[in-house]
């Protein structure tokens, strides 16, 4: 990095810029306000031409470019430029195809817009002032090792997938053999769908139950060079970060220390207690069974007909309840669908119809789902060998002698029973995850009584610790709901917040073998993916590649630890001093610590309290009487600012929308790298408006960041002191949750403000 | 409680009723009930009745009014997802049950259909003549003897026309070799008989 700043500014002409802006007064404020020696201009900056322009003068010594063209988000390819410092000046998008076109040269519209222009390249000016190239921290090394953590067919699938593509596998299995909770399986629904070459074929070759493959997939994870087996084996203590984690494995034999790049966590699931389920007989008579047990008999009765666990005698009645303790809100049960055991139960009956024509299978049902490739076809299949699925509610299992199970046909609309020698209760899985690390936290945020009830039962029942994380922020990985391990369900099913540990299989959502199988792929293409960049120092996903990192001055920090705390990926450990450690190749690059460090001491070389603090205060604040508003909007860049970009599009291609002129967007990494200081500047510099918009921050969450979005919605109420001690009303500050398709929705937010201000009038504080 | 949800009834149905294999493939949406233009009438629209026949309702099924109500509009067939042929099914139950002694007591499709298989059994053809005189008269013989009048009219049109020879009510012509016509249908009859399986 120079330690000499040589400035350099472009302004684009090309796309209409040219045409409905006045370039040569853009060129001055650059040159004025901007305080840049040189600035030039370029018909078309993104072409070959262009490009070698810029090229040149970095070539020359230029450290430091202000571009101002079309959006960040635009031509990236073109303005690639990594050695340097750059900022731009959204034109384009954000100001020419937002706003309305007009005649005359000198109108009220051309005025605001190019006042708007103007702003933005003061911004962009002010923005490259306190940027410099990022560039890796030094801490990064290169373990191509995988951690895979659970031997069932999740983790073998993961462990061979990373092995073939060259990727050396620790695998760690509680088990004291492979297989997992799927060793059972006497076999496995099909993974493909019918013959659909053959005209008319929906009915023909329709798939069947097959070897569930478990013994194979075993014997190639035991005869991989690239994979070392450890079974009967607990993690002790996993420590480090993506690229140079440490873990302590402790095996009957004695103890390791692996050095690995990536973790994957395949834990799976644990069946569902049936014990809890003495309404439908569980427990009461061995005839009643599970899915799961059910499994185990098939294997051991290996192709004869199956019998009954009481007195041996040969199964002619079967009766399998689906949702048992599943869907429903009644203490001790499943309040989630499996998604697995309709397909598993139609597998099932097809056992009993195989071994044995005559024996009747019944399937009672609430809905039956059948996901999957095979799905409907293997319904179809169930359907042909005269399983009765019949659509019901269970009320009762009565066992006296023989079994009887009580329901309501909802079909037919009435109250039956039907006798059998066997009951199956489909039960579904449990997640075998660690502890929540928030656990503790959550007793401590709870909002009423009942909630710290169920939080502090959730805190003591904890199971054991799997991954035994050597993090402040917690033993093992985050949870979402009912103990399934977070995972970013929408856009990154494998990504978990904790950088470099992705979670696959049922331990992340309730799933089959096949999506298990398939999830156990993607996590094991993330985690290569993981220590190759970890390697480089570079961030994982979403900002994938970026070599920028946090850092902070060690003099101005109060050692609140606020940032260890609300890092949403556990990032930060404090040193013996409490002074916050950033492992980088954990952070994902939000600046959500940015955001909460109350004394302003963290940032990152080119995103931080100035880069955005200097953009809002540099540009011109008319004064009260002129009746030009200003409204701030921080954009999160994720959602929200491409949601406007598209907008601009979509008002390009001629769609009826435009973006008041009083507006100037900033975007932010996340709404959680917000700091309140950029907020009670901005009011205090005489903005009239701001409004934060970022993405959905609920339970359904879509903030790439996970909890970004929630800290700031959670900052934000402390704003109303500040606009108190302002004398301000408190609706010139808005926090709004904008999803990328809110195309149409966006602009009319900020445009909103524009209205409400007419309303309320300007901010006093103009100087 | 033994027979319910068995698969007895469903393979009798299978075995006797044209393309009965079908009713175990009904995924039960009920398109077809919503589909079929009377079904408000029905006792037990069709995805009812296959759902009967699986739980082992052999006796409400056979005895139902319902599916003599069909008028063939062919509705359901066209919409089933699965693509069962719900209203071939519809008249091959109500084929068994009658086949079984089972149909309700004056039942008019029933009637109908007796009436026309009698007309035709008489001359190896339909004598539209009789057919068309005895109709009305199914509902009583005031009722017939309104309708008769009430379109007299038309009836002379008909003999002006020459559409209509009342020779015919003597009798009628019959087809060419009406006893060997006969005897094939007795035949097919003894023949069906035979392979009812229960």
């Amino acid at each position: 990095m120079a330690d000499e700043k040589t400035f350099a500014g472009y302004i684009c002409t090309g796309c209409g810029i040219g045409e409905r802006l006045d370039v040569g007064q853009l060129e001055t404020t650059a040159k004025r306000d901007g305080k840049l020696a040189e600035v030039r201009q370029h018909p078309m900056l993104c072409s070959q031409e262009g490009v070698k322009l810029i090229q040149g003068d970095i070539a020359a010594g230029a450290t430091h470019i202000m571009l101002a063209a079309c959006s960040r988000r635009a031509k990236v390819e073109a303005f690639d430029f990594p050695d340097v410092a750059l900022s731009r000046a959204n034109l384009r998008e954000g100001v020419i195809w937002l706003r309305p076109q007009t005649d005359e040269r000198h109108d009220h519209n051309q005025e605001t817009t190019q006042e708007m222009a103007d702003d933005y390249i003061r911004m962009a000016c002010a923005e490259v002032k306190y940027m410099n190239p990022p560039a890796p921290s030094g801490e990064q090394a290169l373990d191509k090792t995988l951690l895979v953590v659970g031997g069932g067919m999740t983790g073998m699938t993961a462990a061979i997938e990373a092995a073939r593509a060259d990727y050396p596998v620790q695998l760690v299995a509680e088990e004291a053999e492979l297989g997992g909770v799927w060793k059972d399986l006497y076999k496995r629904v099909p993974f493909q769908a019918a013959a659909r070459d053959i005209p008319n074929g929906r009915d023909l070759d329709l798939p069947r139950p097959e070897d569930p493959g478990v013994a194979a997939l075993a014997a190639e994870v035991a005869a991989s060079d690239r994979i070392s087996v450890h079974l009967g084996a607990k993690i002790a203590k996993t420590s480090g970060a993506p690229g140079r984690f440490s873990v302590d494995i402790r095996t009957d034999g004695g103890a390791l220390t692996a050095n690995v790049g990536a973790i994957i966590q395949a834990s799976d699931y644990k069946p569902y207690d049936a014990n809890q389920l003495p309404e439908l007989a569980y427990g009461k008579t061995p005839d009643v069974i599970t899915n799961f047990e059910l499994e185990r008999l098939a294997k051991k009765a290996a192709g004869r007909p199956i019998e009954r666990p009481s007195d041996g005698k040969e199964v002619q009645s079967v009766a399998f309840i689906q949702c048992a303790g599943q869907r429903s809100d009644k203490p001790g049960h499943l309040p989630y669908c499996s998604g697995f055991c309709c397909t598993e139960s139609i597998k099932q009956a097809i056992y009993f119809k195989d071994q044995n024509p005559g024996c009747d299978a019944t399937i009672l049902f609430d809905d039956l789902r059948t996901p999957g490739a095979a799905g409907e076809d293997f319904y179809r299949s169930g359907q042909q060998a005269r399983i009765t699925f019949a659509k019901g509610q269970v009320s009762e299992v009565i066992a006296d002698g023989g079994l009887t199970v009580r329901f309501k046909d909802l079909i037919l609309d009435e109250d039956t029973e039907i006798d059998c020698d066997l009951v199956v209760l489909a039960t579904g899985q449990v997640p075998n995850a660690g502890p929540d690390p928030y656990a503790q936290l959550a007793v401590a945020k709870a909002e009423d009584a009942a909630e710290q009830a169920r939080a502090q039962a959730l805190l003591e029942n904890a199971p054991p610790a799997i991954l035994n994380l050597d993090y402040r922020q917690g033993a093992d990985l985050p949870q979402l709901k009912h103990g399934f391990v977070d995972s970013h369900f929408i856009c990154f099913p494998y990504e978990t917040r904790r950088t470099g540990i992705y979670a696959a299989g049922p331990v992340r959502r309730p799933m089959d073998l096949q999506q298990a199988m398939e999830d156990a792929v993607g996590a094991a293409m993330k985690a290569i993916q993981a220590v190759e960049n970890a390697g480089q120092g570079r961030a994982v996903h979403p900002r994938v590649g970026d070599l920028s990192y946090p850092g902070f001055r060690k003099e101005g920090c109060t050692q609140c630890q606020r940032c260890a705390v609300e890092c949403p990926f556990g990032a930060i450990d404090e040193d013996e001093a409490n002074y916050p450690r950033f492992n980088e190749s954990r952070c994902r690059r939000c600046g959500t610590c940015l955001g909460a460090c109350p004394v302003r001491v963290i940032s990152f070389e080119n995103y931080s309290i100035d880069t955005v603090g200097q953009q809002l205060k540099n540009l011109e604040i008319p004064d009260e009487f002129e009746e030009k508003p200003r409204i701030l909007v921080l954009a999160c860049e994720n959602d929200a600012y491409p949601a406007l970009d598209m907008a601009a599009q979509a008002a390009n291609a001629g769609t009826e929308l435009e973006l008041t002129p009083w507006a100037r967007v900033i975007p932010v990494r996340c709404l959680g790298s917000v700091n309140l200081s950029w907020i009670t500047d901005a009011l205090s510099n005489g903005y009239d408006g701001i409004i934060l918009m970022g993405c959905r921050r609920d339970d359904d969450y879509q903030c790439h960041f996970v909890r970004g979005s929630a800290l700031a919605a959670e900052r934000m109420r402390q704003v109303g002191d500040t606009l108190q001690l302002l004398n301000l009303e408190p609706e010139r500050v808005a926090i709004h949750e904008v999803a990328i398709t809110d195309i149409q929705r966006a602009p009319r937010l900020i445009n909103a403000m524009a209205h409400t201000l007419d309303k309320i009038g300007m901010s006093p504080f103009k100087f | 409680m033994t027979e319910n949800y068995r698969n007895r009834f469903l393979r009798e149905v299978e075995a006797n009723v044209e393309q009965g294999e079908w009713v175990k493939m009904c995924i039960q949406c009920g398109a077809c009930s919503g589909s079929c233009p009377l079904g408000k009438f029905w006792d037990h629209p069709p995805q009812e009745i296959f759902m009967m026949i699986r739980a082992g309702k052999r006796r409400e099924v056979l005895t139902t009014d319902a599916m003599w109500l069909c008028t063939s509009c062919y509705n359901c067939n066209v919409r089933c997802p699965r693509g069962l042929p719900i209203t071939h099914i519809m008249h091959g139950l109500a084929h068994y049950a009658k086949r079984q002694g089972l149909v309700p007591a004056n039942q008019p499709t029933a009637k109908f259909a007796r009436k026309f298989w009698d007309n035709l059994m008489t001359k190896g053809r339909v004598n539209e003549l009789k057919l068309g005189l005895s109709l009305p008269f199914l509902n009583g013989f005031g009722q017939g003897l309104k309708v008769a009048m009430k379109n007299q009219k038309l009836g002379m049109s008909m003999l002006k026309a020459r559409r209509m020879n009342p020779m015919e009510i003597l009798g009628g012509h019959a087809i060419k070799d009406l006893s060997g016509f006969q005897k094939a249908i007795k035949k097919a009859e003894e023949l069906e008989n035979t392979r009812v399986v229960s």
